[in-house]
């Protein structure tokens, strides 16, 4: 634990933006040089460090370096400038099945692949049924690839590519692959990683995953390293919010942004005695009333109502389109509408509020706040052993008139 | 890591994708690997026809094999060019070919070249392996040559790996250089003493030095690589002697040198490879 992992100091990456590129060697001659070309800073000036055994995020926009940061680390490109120092073995998951060939059985490729990322015969001998099981395709492992469907070609892949078992692991947008079941594998084998204290650096969009993975995350922009919050989840929420330029920061913490024309006053939780109150318990009547000020017209708002546990987990979202018994017009002045739960099903624990306020198409936002409340829940009934909601169910023995049949248990496996 | 555990990873890499390509060269043809023996038969018989019978080409008899077949004659010239030519061409575009490899996986690049060479040189083997069986079969005993003629075929496919390492870093910043060195092959090939023997140069020589024009033509023959590396397979197999000294340094040397130009040209252009491609 005592060293990084990854050391990135001061690391520059150049691209040259070509305006007419030539290849060819006579306009070469011709004009003296290969090309015209711009430069275009992918990365400036970038240091992080990774200690050994956490989860590390980066995160930014389309084309803000952070895949250039990835590839940097994995040697594919060479920093112009600053060093990267990285210690123990290294695999990149940035395409998967990369250097599979077409005509060759999965089983060849699984070698031929397992060799590219690093692996000697021998290791892979070791943990080929491994890789197979994972992949769940044996009874085509001896077909040739190109008759794969797409799933499997990128199921095989991975499945040696997590099994390189590297002591630091590059993962670039893959996480989105297969089907649901093959993502549940592909997390949990990501888990044990973590557990066995090895290095993942993750490139996602997927912020939730995100949230739930990363110990620590860096945020890119244009290249640049950008400063922020300590915790991963604040550098998140800043990210988020970003995109929207006129956003503001309340006194109680919460962002919000949007046109203003209308805006979402306080927020409140009401209980079944009509007392404003931020502790809850599951079960209660409760009420969520959107106070809201309309400074002009507005035609046919829609009140949107997210409730969020602290990890960012979204229980739910609904809204007031297409709803009956909701203002059509809001006239400049001020007022409320209520959400009503006659029984709170959320289990105990601490949940954030998301409003909004957007005119009918839900595209233009009028008003959006991030943790405009937060409140939390106590136990009450139904009591239930974990999770975040209760479903409302109950457990039932045989009725007294049918004799059960033994059943035996049957054995079955997972996709 | 070791560089040592590197090394070792980078030879079972270099083993894989020579595999690779070998195993998947003939995939799904009905003859199967018999098509790296049809293409120099091929070669054979109609270079045969054109110059050994119409043209009447007549190199010297094997000494002291005392050969005299036109066919095994050329083919032991022609099928190491014919390795080095390919070698060469297959190196220069390994890595625009295994593009997807050097965009998205880091691994020595220089083995992608090193293993498509390889792959081409275990058809080179096999031919060869073909050709000394026919050449005992004719009732000269090779046997003896043939550790020799192996450790030649390790200088060619040296050769040929370090004129494809520098080329194809080359072929990636410009890719006029592969069209440019198929051309270059085709000369290289006919002024390489393939199809006819070194001797006719000489007379050549000869005869205009008797006209008063002194052309050292042979000299600049010799200047060739190649054409040392054809005399010594030719003395290895149809003559059935050991090459000369000169002739052996001659392929040492080129071998070096082009490696260690090879290795140092693919080093410094490297770097930018994942941009430029």
């Amino acid at each position: 634990m005592s060293e990084p992992a990854v050391v990135v100091e001061n690391v520059s990456k150049r691209f040259r933006m070509y305006r007419d590129r030539n290849q060819s060697l006579k306009q070469t001659v011709l004009q003296r040089r290969r090309a015209k070309y711009d430069d275009y800073w992918a990365l400036r000036d970038v240091s992080f460090e990774i200690p050994q055994g956490t989860t590390f995020g980066l995160i930014g926009e389309n084309g803000s370096g952070k895949s250039t940061m990835l590839k940097c680390i994995a040697r594919i490109l060479r920093p112009d400038e600053g060093s990267i120092r990285t210690r123990g073995t290294l695999a990149a998951l940035l395409e998967l099945g990369s250097g599979f060939h077409p005509e060759l059985s999965g089983r060849e490729n699984v070698y031929l692949n397992g060799a590219i990322l690093g692996l000697t015969r021998k290791d892979i001998d070791r943990r080929f049924d491994e890789i197979v099981d994972f992949s769940g395709i044996e009874q085509f492992i001896d077909q040739p690839v190109k008759n794969y469907s797409t799933g499997m070609y990128v199921r095989l892949g991975f499945s040696v590519a997590i099994n390189v078992d590297p002591d630091i692991l590059l993962v670039d947008e893959v996480l989105a692959v297969g089907d649901a079941a093959f993502q549940q594998k592909c997390l949990e084998k990501f888990n044990d990683y973590r557990r066995d204290g090895k290095t993942v650096v993750l490139v996602s969009h997927a912020m939730g995953t995100l949230r739930t993975m990363c110990d620590d995350i860096v945020w890119i922009e244009k290249g640049r390293q950008i400063e922020s919050g300590a915790s991963p989840e604040a550098t998140i929420d800043e990210y988020l919010d970003r995109g929207h330029e006129e956003r503001t920061v309340d006194e109680s913490g919460a962002t919000r942004w949007g046109t203003g024309e209308a805006q979402v006053g306080a927020v409140e939780i009401i209980d079944a005695g009509g007392q404003q109150t931020s502790l809850v318990h599951t079960g209660d009547d409760v009420i969520v009333r959107l106070h809201w000020v309309a400074h002009e017209r507005v035609e046919r708002p829609v009140f949107g109502l997210g409730i969020e546990t602290v990890e960012g987990v979204v229980v739910t979202s609904t809204s007031t389109r297409g709803v009956a018994g909701v203002p059509d017009v809001l006239t400049p002045g001020a007022s409320f509408v209520d959400f009503r739960l006659p029984k709170l099903m959320l289990l105990p624990g601490a949940y954030d509020l998301q409003v909004s306020l957007t005119d009918h198409t839900m595209v233009h936002t009028y008003d959006f706040l991030r943790h405009s409340l937060r409140f939390d829940v106590e136990s009450g009934t139904p009591r239930e052993v974990g999770g975040i909601v209760s479903l409302g169910g109950s457990w039932h023995g045989p009725p007294s008139d049918v004799t059960p049949k033994p059943v035996p248990p049957s054995v079955t496996r997972g996709a | 890591m070791s560089s040592l555990g590197e090394l070792r990873k980078s030879r079972e890499l270099l083993v894989n994708l020579t595999m690779r390509d070998v195993r998947s060269r003939y995939k799904r043809t009905v003859l199967g690997n018999v098509w790296s023996l049809v293409n120099p038969l091929a070669a054979m018989l109609i270079y045969t026809l054109v110059f050994g019978f119409f043209l009447k080409i007549t190199p010297k008899p094997g000494d002291p094999s005392g050969l005299n077949v036109f066919a095994l004659w050329l083919l032991c010239g022609l099928l190491p060019w014919t390795f080095l030519s390919g070698g060469i061409g297959v190196g220069m575009s390994a890595l625009l070919n295994n593009a997807n490899l050097v965009l998205k996986v880091y691994l020595p690049r220089s083995v992608l070249v090193a293993s498509a060479v390889l792959a081409l040189g275990v058809t080179f083997a096999i031919e060869m392996g073909v050709l000394s069986g026919v050449i005992l079969a004719f009732g000269s005993n090779v046997l003896l040559h043939v550790p020799i003629a192996l450790f030649f075929m390790v200088l060619l496919a040296l050769f040929a790996m370090g004129l494809g390492l520098g080329l194809s870093v080359a072929n990636v910043y410009f890719r006029d250089t592969q069209h440019f060195i198929a051309i270059f092959l085709q000369i290289w090939f006919y002024l390489t003493p393939i199809l006819y023997p070194l001797t006719y140069v000489q007379d050549k020589q000869d005869l205009l030095a008797k006209q008063g024009h002194h052309i050292p033509m042979v000299l600049l023959f010799k200047l060739n690589p190649a054409e040392h590396f054809v005399t010594a397979f030719r003395n290895l197999l149809y003559d059935n002697k050991l090459p000369t000294l000169a002739d052996t340094a001659a392929c040492l040397l080129s071998a070096t040198v082009a490696m260690v130009i090879g290795a140092w040209v693919f080093r410094t252009y490297e770097g930018r490879l994942a941009e430029e491609l």
